[in-house]
């Protein structure tokens, strides 16, 4: 996982470097609760560009950092997800929940 | 005795979370010789993924037991079998129901039982409290789509 803090526009990039399942999410989820809280930033992006496979255990987390994010005053916003990865976030209904924006660059 | 199905292979390993990936993607590889596209492969993927993890979390509670898989080709289709000795599912119906858990603490979705469901052909659940659950799911591999795909898709696959 890599993280990039803007401090002026308190904006928190996070790049999820590996597949998201069951396995992965425990240490996925420390670690980005660490740096949400850490931060407290005004937008958390979720860089998708380096996740080849995402089950449902991502749902989950993802719903969960969410509303840590939102809690501390913050939105979120997930960027660069390959096809499956959208086809599972729209199933799932999150980006009725989180938006899910096409190719951005990020940092 | 000769097999009924074209091929045939069967997994058997620990109910260890990091052998989620391992699972997933030895179906995937074994599928493979069906030809499906890169979105066919990554549905089979989720779909054994969420079952296993079930298997893990739901079956065995993470007490450890044995996760055993079986999957068959009859000419276009594939059949994966996944199988737990675990405690069983009480009430099928409700299990697969979109959103209900019984590991909500655990933010878990929910959601598994309508992944396979909309991600494979066919899935049937099969359950005794007690004794263990298996889930035997089917896919049908389309044919229609061009070879240059196809080759494109292997490759990519490869990398």
């Amino acid at each position: 996982m890599n993280i990039k803090f803007d401090e002026v526009d308190k904006l928190l990039c996070i790049q999820i470097t590996e597949e998201i399942d069951h396995h992965t999410t425990e240490k996925l989820r420390r670690k980005m609760d660490y740096e949400i809280t850490r931060f407290m930033p005004r937008e958390v992006v979720f860089d998708f560009s380096k996740v080849s496979f995402m089950d449902s255990a991502g749902i989950g987390l993802l719903i969960g950092r969410y509303k840590l994010a939102k809690l501390l005053g913050g939105t979120t916003k997930i960027v660069n997800s390959s096809r499956a990865v959208k086809k599972m976030l729209e199933m799932s209904g999150v980006v009725r929940i989180i938006p899910v924006e096409e190719d951005e660059k990020v940092g | 005795m000769k097999s009924m199905y074209d091929n045939e292979m069967e997994l058997n390993f620990i109910s260890k979370s990091n052998n989620e990936a391992f699972a997933r993607i030895t179906v995937a590889a074994f599928a493979a010789q069906l030809d499906p596209t890169i979105e066919e492969l990554a549905d089979i993927k989720t779909a054994v993924s969420e079952a296993v993890t079930n298997c893990i979390i739901h079956g065995y509670e993470d007490r450890e037991g044995t996760v055993r898989i079986k999957a068959k080709l009859l000419e276009n289709t594939l059949e994966v079998e996944i199988a737990d000795n675990g405690k069983g599912i009480e009430d099928i119906e409700l299990a697969r129901k979109p959103l209900y858990t019984t590991k909500g603490n655990l933010e878990r979705s929910g959601m598994g039982f309508t992944i396979m469901e909309s991600f494979m052909d066919k899935v049937e659940i099969q359950s005794v409290v007690g004794i263990g659950t298996k889930i035997v799911m089917k896919k049908t591999i389309k044919k229609e789509q061009k070879q240059e795909i196809i080759e494109e898709e292997k490759n990519a696959l490869i990398n």
